[in-house]
Protein backbone atom coordinates (compact mmCIF):
# COMPACT_ATOMS: atom_id res chain seq x y z
CA UNK A 1 0.00 0.00 0.00
CA UNK A 2 1.55 2.93 -0.95
CA UNK A 3 0.36 6.55 1.51
CA UNK A 4 -0.34 9.87 1.04
CA UNK A 5 1.93 12.55 2.99
CA UNK A 6 -1.11 13.00 4.79
CA UNK A 7 -1.59 9.14 5.73
CA UNK A 8 2.58 8.91 6.78
CA UNK A 9 1.55 11.74 9.10
CA UNK A 10 -1.09 10.70 10.70
CA UNK A 11 -0.37 6.71 10.90
CA UNK A 12 3.04 8.04 11.80
CA UNK A 13 2.82 6.56 15.59
CA UNK A 14 2.03 3.55 14.48
CA UNK A 15 4.01 3.07 11.45
CA UNK A 16 7.15 3.70 14.07
CA UNK A 17 5.98 0.62 16.32
CA UNK A 18 8.04 -2.70 15.21
CA UNK A 19 4.73 -4.12 15.75
CA UNK A 20 2.89 -2.25 13.25
CA UNK A 21 5.18 -0.52 10.63
CA UNK A 22 3.80 0.28 6.99
CA UNK A 23 2.67 -3.10 6.73
CA UNK A 24 0.72 -3.51 9.51
CA UNK A 25 -1.15 -0.24 8.63
CA UNK A 26 -2.01 -1.52 5.48
CA UNK A 27 -3.55 -3.84 7.16
CA UNK A 28 -5.46 -2.34 9.60
CA UNK A 29 -6.44 -0.17 6.04
CA UNK A 30 -7.14 -3.50 4.74
CA UNK A 31 -9.85 -4.24 7.94
CA UNK A 32 -13.74 -4.31 7.78
CA UNK A 33 -14.83 -4.22 11.57
CA UNK A 34 -19.14 -4.65 12.37
CA UNK A 35 -19.64 -2.92 15.94
CA UNK A 36 -23.37 -3.83 17.43
CA UNK A 37 -24.47 -1.25 19.29
CA UNK A 38 -23.64 2.83 18.97
CA UNK A 39 -23.89 3.58 22.65
CA UNK A 40 -21.71 3.68 25.49
CA UNK A 41 -19.31 0.96 24.06
CA UNK A 42 -19.82 1.41 20.25
CA UNK A 43 -18.92 5.21 20.77
CA UNK A 44 -15.36 4.87 22.41
CA UNK A 45 -14.42 1.52 20.02
CA UNK A 46 -15.46 3.29 17.23
CA UNK A 47 -13.95 6.01 17.52
CA UNK A 48 -10.44 4.49 18.24
CA UNK A 49 -11.08 2.09 15.57
CA UNK A 50 -11.78 5.39 13.12
CA UNK A 51 -8.39 7.07 14.35
CA UNK A 52 -6.48 3.89 14.05
CA UNK A 53 -7.80 4.02 10.28
CA UNK A 54 -9.87 0.57 10.12
CA UNK A 55 -10.88 0.30 6.04
CA UNK A 56 -14.45 0.26 6.79
CA UNK A 57 -16.54 0.36 10.15
CA UNK A 58 -19.86 -0.53 10.27
CA UNK A 59 -22.24 0.42 13.16
CA UNK A 60 -25.32 -1.71 13.80
CA UNK A 61 -27.85 0.66 16.08
CA UNK A 62 -31.60 1.28 15.53
CA UNK A 63 -31.59 3.87 18.25
CA UNK A 64 -31.66 7.48 18.61
CA UNK A 65 -30.08 9.70 20.54
CA UNK A 66 -31.19 11.79 23.59
CA UNK A 67 -29.85 13.61 25.93
CA UNK A 68 -29.37 11.08 28.94
CA UNK A 69 -27.00 9.83 26.75
CA UNK A 70 -24.58 12.36 26.47
CA UNK A 71 -23.18 11.03 30.02
CA UNK A 72 -21.17 8.27 28.19
CA UNK A 73 -22.02 8.36 24.64
CA UNK A 74 -19.58 10.02 23.39
CA UNK A 75 -19.57 10.14 19.95
CA UNK A 76 -23.08 11.80 20.13
CA UNK A 77 -23.83 15.61 21.02
CA UNK A 78 -26.54 17.91 21.89
CA UNK A 79 -26.32 18.84 18.25
CA UNK A 80 -27.38 15.61 17.29
CA UNK A 81 -30.02 14.49 19.54
CA UNK A 82 -33.15 13.21 17.69
CA UNK A 83 -30.78 11.59 15.71
CA UNK A 84 -30.50 7.99 14.39
CA UNK A 85 -27.04 7.44 16.64
CA UNK A 86 -25.55 5.64 13.88
CA UNK A 87 -25.74 8.48 11.60
CA UNK A 88 -24.45 11.08 14.64
CA UNK A 89 -21.31 8.33 15.33
CA UNK A 90 -21.33 8.52 11.35
CA UNK A 91 -20.95 12.00 11.63
CA UNK A 92 -18.17 12.27 14.36
CA UNK A 93 -15.67 9.54 12.79
CA UNK A 94 -16.05 11.38 9.70
CA UNK A 95 -14.80 14.41 10.60
CA UNK A 96 -11.72 12.79 12.71
CA UNK A 97 -10.98 10.96 9.86
CA UNK A 98 -12.27 10.89 6.51
CA UNK A 99 -9.87 7.53 5.43
CA UNK A 100 -12.02 5.47 7.26
CA UNK A 101 -15.90 4.02 5.27
CA UNK A 102 -18.52 4.28 8.05
CA UNK A 103 -21.13 2.56 7.06
CA UNK A 104 -24.69 3.01 9.45
CA UNK A 105 -27.00 0.32 9.69
CA UNK A 106 -30.12 1.54 11.80
CA UNK A 107 -31.97 -1.58 12.05
CA UNK A 108 -32.41 -3.88 14.91
CA UNK A 109 -30.71 -6.72 15.03
CA UNK A 110 -32.59 -9.79 14.52
CA UNK A 111 -32.36 -14.28 13.88
CA UNK A 112 -33.25 -13.13 10.52
CA UNK A 113 -30.96 -10.42 9.66
CA UNK A 114 -27.55 -10.84 11.62
CA UNK A 115 -25.84 -13.16 9.66
CA UNK A 116 -26.24 -11.05 6.69
CA UNK A 117 -25.09 -8.04 8.30
CA UNK A 118 -22.03 -9.67 9.70
CA UNK A 119 -21.48 -11.79 6.28
CA UNK A 120 -18.99 -8.75 4.71
CA UNK A 121 -17.16 -8.02 7.72
CA UNK A 122 -13.56 -9.85 9.33
CA UNK A 123 -14.20 -9.01 12.73
CA UNK A 124 -17.57 -8.37 15.24
CA UNK A 125 -17.75 -5.87 18.27
CA UNK A 126 -20.31 -6.38 20.71
CA UNK A 127 -21.20 -3.32 22.28
CA UNK A 128 -24.73 -4.38 22.92
CA UNK A 129 -26.72 -3.66 26.50
CA UNK A 130 -28.89 -6.62 26.65
CA UNK A 131 -29.12 -10.65 26.66
CA UNK A 132 -30.89 -11.12 24.06
CA UNK A 133 -28.66 -9.28 21.85
CA UNK A 134 -25.44 -10.89 23.47
CA UNK A 135 -26.62 -14.14 22.66
CA UNK A 136 -27.46 -13.62 19.56
CA UNK A 137 -24.18 -12.00 18.00
CA UNK A 138 -22.61 -14.87 19.71
CA UNK A 139 -24.26 -17.67 18.28
CA UNK A 140 -24.18 -15.91 14.73
CA UNK A 141 -20.46 -15.39 15.12
CA UNK A 142 -20.11 -19.22 15.78
CA UNK A 143 -22.13 -20.28 13.23
CA UNK A 144 -20.22 -18.03 10.67
CA UNK A 145 -16.73 -18.32 12.27
CA UNK A 146 -16.28 -14.75 12.96
CA UNK A 147 -14.10 -13.70 15.86
CA UNK A 148 -16.21 -11.58 18.61
CA UNK A 149 -14.48 -9.20 20.84
CA UNK A 150 -17.75 -8.78 23.35
CA UNK A 151 -17.97 -5.70 26.22
CA UNK A 152 -20.02 -5.41 29.04
CA UNK A 153 -21.19 -2.99 31.70
CA UNK A 154 -22.93 -2.04 34.98
CA UNK A 155 -22.45 0.42 37.69
CA UNK A 156 -18.60 0.32 38.16
CA UNK A 157 -17.89 -3.11 36.71
CA UNK A 158 -17.12 -3.83 33.21
CA UNK A 159 -15.80 -7.01 31.29
CA UNK A 160 -14.05 -7.82 28.19
CA UNK A 161 -13.15 -11.49 26.18
CA UNK A 162 -11.79 -12.31 22.73
CA UNK A 163 -14.20 -15.19 21.51
CA UNK A 164 -12.27 -17.17 18.83
CA UNK A 165 -14.68 -19.75 17.14
CA UNK A 166 -13.11 -22.93 16.30
CA UNK A 167 -10.54 -22.27 19.28
CA UNK A 168 -11.59 -20.73 21.93
CA UNK A 169 -14.41 -20.41 24.43
CA UNK A 170 -17.60 -18.56 22.89
CA UNK A 171 -19.86 -17.01 25.14
CA UNK A 172 -22.04 -19.82 25.79
CA UNK A 173 -19.35 -21.80 27.42
CA UNK A 174 -19.32 -19.16 29.78
CA UNK A 175 -23.02 -18.47 30.80
CA UNK A 176 -25.20 -21.26 28.90
CA UNK A 177 -28.44 -19.55 29.08
CA UNK A 178 -29.05 -15.96 29.28
CA UNK A 179 -30.39 -14.87 32.86
CA UNK A 180 -33.78 -14.55 33.61
CA UNK A 181 -35.80 -11.96 32.35
CA UNK A 182 -35.47 -9.09 35.40
CA UNK A 183 -32.47 -10.39 37.52
CA UNK A 184 -29.90 -8.55 35.58
CA UNK A 185 -30.73 -4.86 35.66
CA UNK A 186 -29.97 -2.82 33.16
CA UNK A 187 -27.73 0.42 32.78
CA UNK A 188 -30.98 2.56 33.12
CA UNK A 189 -32.43 0.33 36.52
CA UNK A 190 -29.28 0.39 37.98
CA UNK A 191 -26.87 3.42 36.33
CA UNK A 192 -23.45 3.30 34.95
CA UNK A 193 -20.22 5.44 35.66
CA UNK A 194 -19.74 7.58 32.71
CA UNK A 195 -16.21 6.90 31.96
CA UNK A 196 -16.51 2.75 32.32
CA UNK A 197 -17.44 2.46 29.20
CA UNK A 198 -14.10 4.61 27.77
CA UNK A 199 -12.35 1.87 29.40
CA UNK A 200 -14.19 -0.97 28.31
CA UNK A 201 -14.44 0.43 24.73
CA UNK A 202 -10.90 1.00 24.48
CA UNK A 203 -9.70 -2.41 25.79
CA UNK A 204 -12.21 -3.91 22.83
CA UNK A 205 -10.61 -1.56 20.30
CA UNK A 206 -7.10 -2.76 21.27
CA UNK A 207 -8.16 -6.62 21.48
CA UNK A 208 -9.57 -5.90 17.56
CA UNK A 209 -6.29 -4.16 16.11
CA UNK A 210 -4.51 -6.80 17.36
CA UNK A 211 -7.03 -9.26 15.75
CA UNK A 212 -6.39 -7.46 12.19
CA UNK A 213 -2.18 -7.27 12.87
CA UNK A 214 -1.60 -10.91 14.09
CA UNK A 215 0.60 -9.64 16.82
CA UNK A 216 0.36 -9.98 21.06
CA UNK A 217 -2.05 -11.81 22.57
CA UNK A 218 -5.83 -11.16 22.66
CA UNK A 219 -8.15 -12.03 25.47
CA UNK A 220 -9.08 -15.80 24.26
CA UNK A 221 -10.24 -18.21 27.21
CA UNK A 222 -10.08 -15.48 29.36
CA UNK A 223 -12.75 -12.61 30.89
CA UNK A 224 -10.97 -9.42 31.99
CA UNK A 225 -13.20 -7.67 34.73
CA UNK A 226 -12.56 -4.23 35.70
CA UNK A 227 -13.49 -2.54 39.34
CA UNK A 228 -13.80 1.09 38.98
CA UNK A 229 -14.87 1.54 42.20
CA UNK A 230 -11.66 -0.24 43.65
CA UNK A 231 -9.35 0.27 40.42
CA UNK A 232 -8.82 -3.67 40.06
CA UNK A 233 -8.27 -5.65 36.74
CA UNK A 234 -8.74 -9.13 37.25
CA UNK A 235 -8.47 -11.93 34.35
CA UNK A 236 -10.52 -15.15 34.93
CA UNK A 237 -9.83 -18.75 32.63
CA UNK A 238 -12.46 -19.54 31.06
CA UNK A 239 -12.65 -23.27 29.65
CA UNK A 240 -14.12 -24.14 26.35
CA UNK A 241 -17.14 -26.32 27.33
CA UNK A 242 -17.12 -29.74 25.60
CA UNK A 243 -20.73 -29.76 26.21
CA UNK A 244 -21.66 -26.13 25.32
CA UNK A 245 -24.76 -25.90 23.30
CA UNK A 246 -23.31 -23.90 20.55
CA UNK A 247 -19.76 -24.59 19.97
CA UNK A 248 -19.62 -28.08 21.82
CA UNK A 249 -18.69 -31.58 20.48
CA UNK A 250 -22.85 -32.29 19.85
CA UNK A 251 -24.55 -28.79 19.87
CA UNK A 252 -28.41 -28.52 20.64
CA UNK A 253 -28.26 -25.37 19.78
CA UNK A 254 -28.40 -25.20 15.73
CA UNK A 255 -30.77 -21.90 14.40
CA UNK A 256 -30.80 -18.58 15.77
CA UNK A 257 -32.68 -17.87 18.91
CA UNK A 258 -34.52 -14.29 19.02
CA UNK A 259 -34.98 -14.37 23.19
CA UNK A 260 -37.33 -11.03 23.47
CA UNK A 261 -39.64 -12.55 25.38
CA UNK A 262 -39.92 -11.10 28.56
CA UNK A 263 -36.88 -8.35 28.31
CA UNK A 264 -37.25 -5.23 28.30
CA UNK A 265 -36.77 -2.81 25.51
CA UNK A 266 -33.17 -2.28 25.53
CA UNK A 267 -32.29 1.92 25.65
CA UNK B 1 36.33 -0.53 1.29
CA UNK B 2 34.93 -0.04 -2.45
CA UNK B 3 32.25 2.03 -2.80
CA UNK B 4 29.02 0.13 -1.51
CA UNK B 5 26.12 1.30 -4.19
CA UNK B 6 22.72 0.96 -2.54
CA UNK B 7 19.38 -0.08 -3.49
CA UNK B 8 17.01 2.48 -3.04
CA UNK B 9 17.49 6.07 -1.90
CA UNK B 10 15.57 8.71 0.05
CA UNK B 11 16.09 12.06 0.51
CA UNK B 12 14.03 13.20 3.87
CA UNK B 13 15.97 16.82 3.56
CA UNK B 14 14.00 18.97 5.02
CA UNK B 15 12.15 16.17 7.63
CA UNK B 16 12.35 16.64 11.82
CA UNK B 17 11.66 14.20 13.82
CA UNK B 18 9.63 11.64 13.92
CA UNK B 19 8.88 11.63 10.54
CA UNK B 20 12.48 11.45 9.20
CA UNK B 21 12.60 7.66 11.09
CA UNK B 22 9.24 7.09 9.81
CA UNK B 23 9.70 7.76 5.96
CA UNK B 24 13.75 5.66 6.49
CA UNK B 25 11.02 2.84 8.23
CA UNK B 26 8.75 3.00 5.07
CA UNK B 27 11.83 2.84 2.61
CA UNK B 28 13.36 -0.25 4.56
CA UNK B 29 9.95 -2.20 4.83
CA UNK B 30 9.27 -1.79 1.01
CA UNK B 31 12.80 -3.62 0.25
CA UNK B 32 14.00 -7.48 0.16
CA UNK B 33 15.99 -8.48 2.93
CA UNK B 34 20.08 -7.94 1.88
CA UNK B 35 19.64 -4.72 0.61
CA UNK B 36 21.12 -1.44 0.81
CA UNK B 37 18.96 1.83 1.63
CA UNK B 38 20.91 5.14 1.68
CA UNK B 39 19.06 7.96 3.50
CA UNK B 40 19.69 11.86 2.60
CA UNK B 41 19.07 13.58 5.74
CA UNK B 42 19.52 17.31 7.33
CA UNK B 43 18.26 16.98 10.88
CA UNK B 44 21.14 16.41 12.88
CA UNK B 45 19.22 15.11 15.86
CA UNK B 46 18.15 12.27 13.00
CA UNK B 47 21.96 11.05 12.35
CA UNK B 48 21.91 10.05 15.48
CA UNK B 49 18.41 8.87 16.31
CA UNK B 50 17.74 6.76 12.94
CA UNK B 51 20.71 4.30 13.53
CA UNK B 52 20.13 4.00 16.70
CA UNK B 53 16.18 2.79 16.29
CA UNK B 54 17.45 0.91 12.74
CA UNK B 55 19.60 -0.95 15.15
CA UNK B 56 16.49 -1.48 17.70
CA UNK B 57 15.04 -2.74 14.34
CA UNK B 58 17.35 -5.42 14.26
CA UNK B 59 18.53 -3.59 10.98
CA UNK B 60 22.85 -3.17 10.11
CA UNK B 61 24.11 0.56 10.05
CA UNK B 62 26.89 0.19 7.31
CA UNK B 63 28.04 4.60 7.74
CA UNK B 64 26.88 7.60 9.49
CA UNK B 65 28.36 10.62 7.34
CA UNK B 66 28.46 14.31 7.28
CA UNK B 67 29.21 14.85 3.60
CA UNK B 68 28.81 18.70 3.65
CA UNK B 69 27.88 21.30 6.31
CA UNK B 70 23.97 20.34 6.54
CA UNK B 71 24.13 17.48 5.12
CA UNK B 72 24.52 13.42 6.17
CA UNK B 73 24.10 10.51 4.47
CA UNK B 74 23.51 6.81 6.22
CA UNK B 75 23.44 3.31 4.43
CA UNK B 76 21.37 0.60 6.34
CA UNK B 77 21.64 -3.41 5.74
CA UNK B 78 17.99 -4.54 5.90
CA UNK B 79 19.09 -7.72 7.75
CA UNK B 80 15.28 -8.68 8.85
CA UNK B 81 12.01 -8.17 7.35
Amino acid sequence: MDFTEDQILRYSRHIILPEVGGKGQAKIAGARVVIVGAGGLGCPVGYYLTAAGVGTLALIDDDTVELSNLQRQIAHSVDTIGMPKVESAKKTFNALNPDVTIVPVKVRISKDNILDLIRDYDIVVDGSDNFPTRYLINDACVMSGKPLVSGAILRFEGQVTTLIPGSGPCYRCLFEEPPPPGLVPSCQEAGVLGVLPGVIGGLQAAEVLKLILGKGEVLKGELLIYDALRTTFRKVKVPKNPSCPVCGENPSIKELIDYNEGYCAPQ
Amino acid sequence: MAEISPDKRVDIRGLVCPYTFVKAKLAIESMETGQILEILLDYDEAAKSIPKSMEAHGQQVLKVAKINDTDWVLLIRKAKE
